[in-house]
């Protein structure tokens, strides 16, 4: 009996500690994106459905370094910037209006990648406040217009409380993130590079592909990746 | 510098929440340092003037050179872009070349505003200067 009880400890400890890995959804089809071999990406200015007028530049902004870490060129966002608007093209959602061959066209990019941020910034609820960011990405190919990848992913200041009871690690990222949200104004920004991470770097299980500056370009990975 | 320990809280707080994971994980490709914060200032107009943020990008690309670090894709450029419009045309070029050869991929791009830097004689009273 008691080695029973011993051995169903042992399980569900096992169970927890691999909790962050197991449960994944079924494999994303990479056909599209494997025959696509984008190298070069243009991020489009990310429409916004948040009242905040910082949701767009702070998702645009953290959005070059997860895709170059994994292994893109990433066009410089805020020269893109300057180029729409000496052309006119004033909102994110005219710049994502404007059709993929003209796009490829003039920024010579093999794919653009379309953002959108559904939630952005600090709510405030009695006592409590929450710092929320939540993103959707599409990456088009610039070529043939085809849908190559698309995901999602959030960050909030909720989770500190979570990953404060798993140990040594989560206690740092919650004086961390207390130190930037004591020095921060816009700590919005912080999670969007967390958000933007988690949807955009490399390697992550169902995640975009590897490009060809990344050691793990041509690697599909596995569900063994975050 | 509160811009910058922030900077560095968030580079901590990234490289903590990736080791946080079940991830293999390879080394960056390149220096970071601010240069997100540095190109969402001038997305939002804020941030110290042209010439202080000229200096900033110098120093990053001092940086990185003394550790034989890789700087990011488009930092030349965004470089570049920042003399042009702190009046120097000519650094704007050299930098724009820059990055076309640290980054071919880039060339498309570059070969654009470049051309638009300098117009050619014949096409330049056609062309708006955009």
């Amino acid at each position: 009996m008691k080695s029973r009880y011993l051995f169903a400890f042992l399980a569900s400890a096992l169970a927890t500690t691999l909790a962050g890995c197991v449960t994944k959804p079924p494999p994303y089809d990479y056909s599209a994106f494997m025959q696509a071999k984008p190298a070069t990406l243009l991020v489009l200015p990310p429409i916004s459905e948040s009242p905040d007028i910082k949701a767009t530049p702070g998702t645009w902004a953290q959005a070059t370094k997860p895709l170059a870490e994994a292994g893109y060129y990433v066009l410089p966002v805020a020269l893109v910037d300057e180029t729409f608007k000496q052309n006119g093209v004033n909102t994110a959602d005219e710049a994502q209006g404007i059709p993929f061959k003209k796009l490829h066209e003039f920024f010579g990019a093999d794919a653009a990648v379309y953002l959108k941020v559904v939630k952005y910034g600090t709510t405030y609820k009695f006592v409590m406040s929450e710092t929320r960011v939540e993103v959707e990405a599409r990456v088009v190919d610039l070529r043939s217009g085809q849908l190559l990848w698309e995901g999602k992913a959030f960050a909030s200041s909720a989770e500190q409380q979570q990953q404060a009871q798993g140990g040594l690690v989560g206690l740092l990222v919650t004086a961390l993130v207390q130190q930037i949200a004591g020095t921060a104004t816009d700590a919005a920004f912080s999670y969007a590079a967390i958000a933007n991470e988690r949807m955009l770097g490399s390697p992550l299980y169902n995640g975009i592909l590897a490009g060809p500056r990344s050691p793990l370009h041509g690697q599909i990975p596995t569900d063994k990746a975050r | 510098m509160k811009g910058s320990r922030v900077a560095s809280a968030l580079g901590g707080l990234t490289v903590l929440l990736v080791f946080a994971g079940c991830a293999q994980r390879t080394p960056p490709l390149y220096m970071w340092e601010a240069f997100p914060r540095h190109q969402y200032e001038v997305l939002v107009r804020a941030g110290g003037s042209v010439d202080e943020q000229i200096l900033k990008l110098e120093a990053h690309a001092e940086k990185a050179k003394a550790a034989n670090a890789a700087l990011p894709p488009g930092f030349l450029a965004h470089l570049g872009m920042l003399y042009l419009n702190a009046g120097n045309a000519d650094k704007a070029h050299e930098f724009w070349l820059a990055e076309k050869q640290s980054f071919p991929e880039s060339s498309p791009y570059m070969d654009q505003l470049l051309k638009r830097l300098n117009p050619p004689a014949t096409t330049a009273k056609t062309e708006s200067p955009a």
